[in-house]
């Protein structure tokens, strides 16, 4: 099995042109950024509010875990039914795709900004506060770098989510490492399914790692090790 | 019976599918997962290793996993198998963490006491550690169980019978009901499963009654 999927893989055939490997990897990688900066930007503010004022919070609280049960294939199903029809060009399979993509995508960030800003040590808001910083200074200045490793683990969670559901949505005719798997299996072809799914793997973890790189930049690194077991 | 266009016994019988699909996985976990947090807690230097390791499973996405696992365990595509196999590893993608995390959250003097008492490590591990570390292993088997579910039904994709089967059918067929009716039962079952969950829960931690109470 690794040899055929190897054999695949090592084709240079397969990586060139516009249904190649890069090309495909490229457009997966673009749509996976897109979805998750739309999901980030409505995830981000939502989730430092709540957390900053601690209002909405049960709201919040159940929300995300009312929206991790329900199943993205199917909402991505009913989303290209709904919209497929409506619109017209690469828009019409794109924007069906995106939505779902980003909808997925902000529970996580969601969850993990407003996590990230509660537990904040009080010790160090009350100090903020004694120092006379304002609301937003005690936000950017003290909370939101304390909570910047909870904040990463949910974008980091965000974004795997993203990428995998970014394969099932070659389902609905979008681009990406998904065609595939897809393609694969409509051809009968193992050798083109499996080295899909092990470029797609590859790309996660590839995609993991560099946030996890990203994180270690930005993190304060007396926060390091924040979120360990004792 | 009929609703939008679905028979509801065929939607019985692939929730059940479903169910077993998505439930059996998280036993497996679990108990998996409870000797892997163990370990990587007790012993230091195991702890990156375990937990980054385990964690990485989550990565893989499920559509991935699905087509990979009949070539490594040498099963047929359409084998439940592969299914169950891929779900264990994301659950203890999810759980191995929070196992460490839960037992680490257990006081020190508590254990102390524990030992003092003559507890040796295996006995206190399962009367003393192990409940004390309920609430917070659930609430982690709880966000698995419901991620289980969703997941399940992407394996509709490569034709594994379950509620997903009516997202494909639906699709193919243009038609929004079966697709609706399958977002429905799959929350359904979600809930489900979540209540099931809770109710464990509470019957394991008596205490925390008691001192709400």
């Amino acid at each position: 099995m690794i040899a055929t999927i190897w054999d695949w893989l090592s084709d240079a055939a397969n990586w060139s042109g516009s249904g190649g490997i890069i090309a495909q990897a490229q457009e997966h990688l673009r749509l996976s950024v897109i979805a998750l900066l739309a999901a980030a930007l409505i995830a981000i503010p939502i989730g430092l509010y709540v957390g900053h004022t601690g209002r909405g919070r049960v709201v919040l609280v159940n929300a995300v875990s009312a929206f991790r049960a329900i199943p993205s294939l199917g909402v991505l199903f009913i989303a290209a039914l709904l919209l497929l029809p409506r619109l017209r060009g690469d828009l019409a399979f794109e924007l069906p795709s995106l939505i779902v993509l980003a909808i997925l995508g902000i529970p996580p960030i969601l969850s993990g900004v407003y996590a990230g800003i509660e537990q904040v040590d009080p010790a160090a808001r009350d100090a903020a506060r004694g120092m006379g910083m304002t609301g937003w200074q005690q936000l950017w200045r003290v909370e939101v770098p304390c909570a910047l490793p909870l904040i990463f683990s949910g974008v980091r969670s965000s974004m795997m989510q993203i990428i995998a559901t970014a394969t099932i949505a070659a389902v609905v005719g979008l681009g990406g490492l998904g065609r595939f798997l897809i393609d694969g299996q409509a051809n009968r072809a193992y050798d083109e399914m499996a080295g899909g799914a092990v470029l797609v793997a590859l790309l996660a973890l590839a995609v993991d790692i560099v946030l996890g790189l990203l994180q270690r930049a930005v993190v304060s690194p007396g926060l390091a090790t924040h979120g360990r077991s004792h | 019976m009929r609703v939008l266009g679905t028979d509801l016994s065929e939607v019985a019988s692939f929730a059940v599918q479903h169910a077993y699909l998505a439930g059996v996985p998280l036993l497996l976990g679990l108990l998996i997962s409870l000797p892997l947090g163990w370990v990587a807690l007790r012993r230091r230097w195991l702890y990156p290793p375990v937990i980054v390791g385990t964690g990485l499973l989550y990565t893989i996405p499920s559509l991935a996993l699905f087509v990979l696992l009949p070539g490594i365990l040498g099963t047929q595509i359409l084998d439940p198998l592969n299914v169950i196999v891929a779900m264990t590893l994301y659950t203890i993608a999810l759980l191995t963490r929070t196992v460490a995390d839960g037992l680490g959250s257990v006081p020190d003097h508590v254990r102390q006491a524990a030992t003092a008492m003559g507890y040796g490590p295996l006995h206190r591990f399962f009367a003393v550690e192990l409940p004390m570390a309920v609430p917070v292993i659930s609430a982690g088997l709880r966000v698995a169980a419901v991620s289980n579910v969703s997941m399940v039904s992407v394996a509709a994709l490569i034709g594994v019978s379950q509620l997903g089967l009516l997202f494909t059918d639906g699709f193919s067929r243009s038609a929004m009901g079966p697709i609706v009716i399958g977002v429905l039962a799959c929350v359904l079952l979600a809930l489900l499963f979540d209540l099931l969950i809770l109710a464990v829960t509470r019957a394991l931690t008596p205490w925390r009654r008691a001192v709400r109470a």
